[in-house]
Parts: structure tokens; C-alpha cells; sequence
């Protein structure tokens, strides 16, 4: 029957509300902490994500890394230091890798040694990768100037060398390093190109990425490499030196789909532990770390949610204790109107009207502090924070609904009064 | 013959607390008819209260019928009880029983409210019906700005905006002083005039003149149920 009309009940409930501004404002405070931590926590949570994700979708989810690492030999380890150490991948592992790795595209390998390097007076300590053309399209950088290395530089073994952005700002300030001189141990190679990092997905104005990117390495065509310096690497240190012999430092198997690298993997495995006698590699597959990195992340949410429905339940209870209060106080109130024909139903409707518009304004409130908190953050500290539309929507949703839950149960003790006893109550 | 508004028959109203069990009526016979002014009294505990909140259908007879305007309602649900208290019945209490954050046009509008009348006609007659009361210059007033007296006008102008078939009034002038009392009095005398059927409860003889029966309780029995014809006034 009683066609009470929404906005009439709201209108009351806010006139009703209005009584008690004070303890309305504290009731949403308490809902305002709330969502805005919840949010404020989701997009913590979902820029840690992105920030890992990332960084793992940078080496490549179709790729398997492999590694040379160092294993000291137990004959070698006597009071000689002046020994050569053989280790890590060959040739021979990258031609097998060839023949038996399935669905493989492409194989990349990679030197990687550190070296002085200097331009004209100025010298610096810095990574040098000797490597193949194809590198840059599986590493996926991009070039900012110049060209990579060609096929052409493979099959002469010429002098140039591709540099890093950070490397091009420090080294080579004031200059323009295309065509200079780059002397990488006492070898002079020219610098052909200048390389970014990971491809952004706008390319800035020219001028602008010699201020951007943190790469610093040298790259020089594989070929070259060997030709003058072959696969010894000689270090001295104090009372001798190392020689160590190392064919290859890394090598990048790209595999055609995402779908055959577990398979690959499993064919890697069995080559190198055919091939080598000590487990002097290791494996790195990107597509088991994003995994892995899904999985920390579920557990990360689980976490983040479980703290998020405390505090969301803290003001779900903040609510009802206040509703109790507001019903015990207007007992009389309650009892009057049932004697001018409230319904029960009537009476539940006004006091969940009232808990709907405390939730529902501190709510959105909450919202806009949630917003703005991931904004100082990013803003006063490093933290990547992500907001993303279902944060907002999970924290608003929840602290509605759970205000309205516990919102019932006074609504429902308000109602259920005897109309008698209400009106007789001081 | 006149119409029955109110009709008792053998009205057993009990409380039970846990083992203690209150017989406030006694099975009670009772008839008002259409425009009729009765005055229940009686001394305290008599169950005074009690027969007027069964007759405002505020509570429930545990034996016996009552018939309000001919239709039987010892047995109907809560929400039809609701029902028949915002359309058909007035009350006016002791101590006013206002709503505190809502100003005088608002209080005189709660039953429209309930029974659903478009807030623009509720507001003509909550208009009317203050200004019949007096009270045309307080209509934002919140009830605590008021005197007693004005208060008790705006429970009475609220009593009258469902247009009630009975209208019902514990110790409506308990709270004031004789004066006010009076022009409280008048007004509701004034009702009767209209053809209302009141029924009041009161503790005072000069009150009880004014009406046409009289009937009294004692131990939850009605003892005595005096027609006197037309109210001397
Ligand atoms: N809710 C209740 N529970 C138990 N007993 C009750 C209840 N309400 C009333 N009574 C008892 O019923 C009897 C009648 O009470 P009632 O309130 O009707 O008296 P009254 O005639 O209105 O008295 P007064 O003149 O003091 O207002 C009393 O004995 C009272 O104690
Ligand atoms: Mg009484």
C-alpha cells in the first residue's frame, strides 16, 4: 500500500541525519578512512604488480635465458692462483640448442665483459656486449639514433660499436658521439648508433631521450670480438691473475609461441646436462617467473583484500553502533509515527535510508581521498601506484553493502519495538 | 438507530511478564456511536490507557471483538493495523508527542506521509488545519519553540489530517495549565460540534462534564456508563 516516494525518504532521512551533524560527520570519517585506504592500498598493490610484470615482460615471455655461471674446480682451488678456468656455455651447447631445441626461432649469443672504455680524455668502467644483429629485436630496445649492428658487421668483423643513451649523455657530452672514436681496451671502434632502452611505446622528440633512459653499455658485433680478443678474458688482481676461457656468457632462445616454451625448456635441460659435466649455466624462463609473479600477486590480493574488509567492517561496525544509539534515542520518535501508521516496514525503510546516505556520501567522499592519496604517494615517494577502476568500485560497493548489512539490525530492533512501549519511553 | 464507531464485546486485554499475569480488562461491553463525546475515567491502574490503545489499535484484545466503524480488526496483521491508524484514527496524547527535528507543518503532515498523499496536497491541508489551530504564524517553528499549549494544537491539527472516524485523547490537558487546558477544551468541543466522535480519558470531574457519556473504570471493569444527553456548556 504506502507509496512513500525515494526521494521523500530521502529527504527525511537527511533532515533526520541533520540532528546529529556531529555524530554523522564521525560516522563518515569512519567510512572515509575506510574506502580511501582500501583504494589507496589496491592501487599500491596494483603498481607493484605492473612494476614487476613489467620488468619480467622485458625479458621476453617467448625466451629462455641462459647463463654462464662461475664454478670453482676443487683440483683448481689449491694455493695456485694463476690458473685458467674454463667454464660455462660453448659453442658446441648453441649448436645443439640449434638441432634439438623445438620450435626454437631464433638463438642469440651474447659476450658480456667488463671494460674501460674511453673518448678522447674521458674513460669510465662499463658493461661491453658482443653479440649478433638480432639482439636488438629480441631485447626489444630501441634505437635512438644511427643503426645496430648488420649482418655485414658479422661477416667482416668491423670496428663499431652501438652505445647506450646514458652512456652517450656522459661520456660523450658536448659531442655528437656518430662517427667518434669509442676505445674499448686499447681496441678503437666507431660509433655507428645509440641505443635506448626497452621501446617505449611514443617515441619522444629526438632532443629529449639523450635526458632519458639509463642504458650504459657497449655493443659491438660478436664477430669482431673474437677475432681480436678470442674467448680468453684475463684479469689481474693482486699476487696473480685469472684466465678465465668462456665461449659464451649468455644466450637468448627465442621460441615461437608462448605455448611451446615449457617444452623447449624441458629440451634445453637435457642438452646442457648432456653437455656439461658441472652444473656451471643456469636457466631463467621469463613465462615461469610471470607465473610466479601471478601467484605472489593472488596471494598479494588476498592479503591487501583481507586488511581492506577489516577496515571496511570497522566502519560497517562504526555504523551500527550509531544506528543503535540513533534508534535508542528516538525511541519516541519510532513510537509516534508507528501510532500515526508507520509500518514496520516503514520504520526499517527510514533507518536504512539514513545508514544508505552516511555510507553512500561518505563513500563517495572516500572515493576522492582514496584518489588523491596514490597521487601523494607517487608524488612524495618513488612507489608506483596504479588506479584502476575496479579499485574504486570494489571499495565503494563494499562499504555500502556492508553498512547496509549492519545498518539492519537496528533498523530491524527499531521496527520491531511495541508502538506502546516506544510511546511511553522518556 | 445512530451508527456504532466503537463496539466492545466481552474485551479481555492480559499482561503477561514471564509468571506475573495483569488482568487490565476485565471483559468489557462498549458502544460509542457516531459523534458521540465519551469521557473514561477512573482512578489509577483502573485501565484507563489500556482500553484506549486496543480502541486506537495501538495494541490487541487477547479475547473478546472489537469493531471499529463496523469492521471487526480483533484480528488483523500489524501492517493493516498500521493501515487503519493513519486513515481512520486521531490521537492526542498527554505530552504531545511531537517529532522534535521536524517544524509544525511537517508534525501535522507524518500520517499523510504514510498513507502516501502527494506532498504538495498534504501541504495544503496541513496549511488549513494550522491555520484553523492558530497557528499560521508558527508553521517552520520546531516544537520546541513553542508553548505547551501550541504544541498540544499542532498534535490535535495532526489528529484531524486523515480526517479520522475517531479520534482519541489520553490526558490531553494533563501537561498544561488550566487555562490552556481550557481553550483546549473548547477546541476539542468544538470538533465535537462538527460531528466527531471523541473519546478522552481524563481524571477530572469538570472535564467530564462536558461530555455526553461518562464511563468509568475500576480493576479493569467498567462500573458505570452514563448517558447525559447533550453536553452542558
Ligand atoms: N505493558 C504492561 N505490562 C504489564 N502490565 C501492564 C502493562 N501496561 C499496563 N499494565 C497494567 O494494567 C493495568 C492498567 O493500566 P493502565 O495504564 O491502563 O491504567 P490507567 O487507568 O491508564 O492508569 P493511570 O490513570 O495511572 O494512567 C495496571 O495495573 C498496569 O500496571
Ligand atoms: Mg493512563
Amino acid at each position: 500500500m504506502s507509496s512513500m516516494r525515494p526521494e521523500r525518504m530521502v529527504k527525511l532521512a537527511v533532515k533526520n541525519l541533520g540532528q546529529y551533524k556531529l555524530r554523522a560527520g564521525l560516522t563518515m570519517l569512519g567510512i572515509i578512512f575506510g574506502v580511501s585506504s582500501v583504494v589507496a592500498m589496491l592501487s599500491v598493490g596494483e603498481g607493484a604488480n605492473q612494476e614487476i610484470q613489467e620488468k619480467i615482460q622485458r625479458m621476453g615471455s617467448q625466451n629462455i635465458l641462459i647463463k654462464s655461471v662461475k664454478v670453482m674446480n676443487d683440483e683448481d682451488s689449491g694455493a695456485n692462483r694463476n690458473f685458467i678456468a674454463s667454464y660455462g656455455l660453448t659453442y658446441d651447447d648453441a649448436a645443439d640448442m640449434a638441432r634439438f631445441v623445438p620450435n626454437l626461432e631464433s638463438s642469440t649469443p651474447i659476450k658480456r665483459l667488463s671494460y674501460n672504455v674511453q673518448f678522447k680524455a674521458r674513460r669510465l668502467q662499463t658493461d661491453v656486449v658482443a653479440t649478433v644483429p638480432w639482439f636488438l629485436r629480441v631485447q626489444n630496445y630501441r634505437m635512438v639514433r644511427g643503426r645496430f649492428l648488420t649482418s655485414a658487421d658479422m661477416d667482416f668483423g668491423t670496428p663499431v660499436c652501438v652505445i647506450g643513451t646514458r652512456l652517450a649523455r656522459t661520456l660523450f657530452a658536448g659531442f655528437d658521439p656518430i662517427g667518434q672514436t669509442l676505445t674499448i681496451d686499447r681496441d678503437a671502434y666507431t660509433v655507428v648508433g645509440i641505443i635506448g632502452d626497452i621501446a617505449q611505446s611514443e617515441l619522444p622528440p629526438q632532443n629529449e631521450l639523450w635526458l632519458e633512459g639509463e642504458n650504459q653499455t657497449v655493443y659491438i658485433p660478436l664477430r669482431t670480438y673474437i677475432q681480436k680478443r678470442g674467448d680468453f678474458f684475463t684479469q689481474w688482481s693482486e699476487g696473480g691473475g685469472t684466465f678465465e676461457k668462456i665461449e659464451l656468457y649468455e644466450l637468448i632462445l627465442s621460441i615461437d609461441e608462448q605455448e611451446n616454451v615449457v617444452r623447449a625448456v624441458d629440451a634445453v635441460r637435457r642438452v646442457l646436462q648432456k653437455n656439461h659435466k658441472k652444473e656451471d649455466y643456469s636457466i631463467v624462463v621469463p613465462l615461469e617467473l610471470i607465473r610466479q609473479a601471478r601467484e605472489t600477486r593472488r596471494l598479494f590480493n588476498i592479503v591487501l583484500g583481507a586488511i581492506a574488509a577489516i577496515s571496511l567492517i570497522v566502519g560497517g561496525i562504526g555504523i551500527m553502533n550509531i544506528m543503535l544509539a540513533t534508534v535508542s534515542e528516538r525511541t519516541r520518535e519510532i513510537g509516534i509515527r508507528r501510532a500515526l501508521g508507520a509500518r514496520r516496514t516503514d520504520i526499517v525503510l527510514q533507518f536504512l535510508m539514513e545508514t544508505l546516505i552516511l555510507s553512500i556520501s561518505g563513500g563517495v567522499i572516500g572515493l576522492g581521498v582514496g584518489a588523491l592519496i596514490p597521487w601523494v604517494i607517487t608524488k612524495a615517494t618513488d612507489v608506483q601506484t596504479v588506479r584502476t577502476f575496479s579499485a574504486f568500485a570494489v571499495a565503494f560497493t563494499v562499504s555500502v553493502t556492508v553498512s547496509v548489512v549492519f545498518g539492519i539490525y537496528p533498523a530491524r530492533r527499531a521496527a520491531m519495538m511495541d508502538p506502546i512501549d516506544a510511546l511511553r519511553h522518556e | 438507530m445512530s451508527e456504532a464507531i466503537v463496539e466492545l464485546k466481552g474485551a479481555v486485554k492480559e499482561y503477561v511478564n514471564g509468571s506475573l499475569r495483569v488482568t487490565a480488562m476485565r471483559g468489557i461491553d462498549l458502544r460509542i456511536d457516531r459523534g458521540e463525546y465519551a469521557v473514561i475515567m477512573g482512578s489509577s491502574g483502573s485501565g484507563k490507557s489500556t482500553c484506549l490503545n486496543i480502541l486506537g489499535c495501538l495494541d490487541r484484545l487477547s479475547t473478546g471483538t472489537y469493531l471499529l466503524g463496523g469492521d471487526d480488526v480483533s484480528n488483523l496483521t500489524d501492517d493493516q493495523l498500521s493501515e487503519i491508524r493513519s486513515k481512520r484514527l486521531g490521537f492526542i496524547f498527554q505530552s504531545y508527542n511531537l517529532i522534535p527535528q521536524l517544524n509544525v507543518l511537517e508534525n501535522i503532515e507524518v500520517p499523510l506521509f504514510y498513507q502516501g498523499v502527494p506532498e504538495s496536497e498534504a501541504r495544503k491541508t496541513a496549511q488549513q488545519l494550522a491555520k484553523r489551530m492558530g497557528l499560521s504564524a508558527r508553521l517552520k517553528h520546531k516544537p520546541m519553540e513553542l508553548s505547551g499549549g501550541q504544541q498540544q494544537r499542532v498534535a490535535i491539527a495532526r489528529s484531524l489530517v486523515c480526517d479520522p472516524i475517531l479520534m482519541l485523547a489520553d490526558e490531553p490537558t494533563g501537561n498544561l495549565d488550566s487555562k490552556t487546558g481550557y481553550e483546549i477544551l473548547e477546541l476539542i468541543d468544538e470538533l465535537h460540534a462538527e460531528g466527531k466522535t471523541i473519546v478522552m480519558v481524563t481524571h477530572d470531574d469538570d472535564i467530564a462534564h462536558r461530555a455526553q457519556r461518562v464511563v468509568t473504570f475500576r480493576d479493569g471493569d467498567i462500573i458505570s456508563n452514563d448517558w447525559k444527553g447533550a453536553p452542558k456548556v
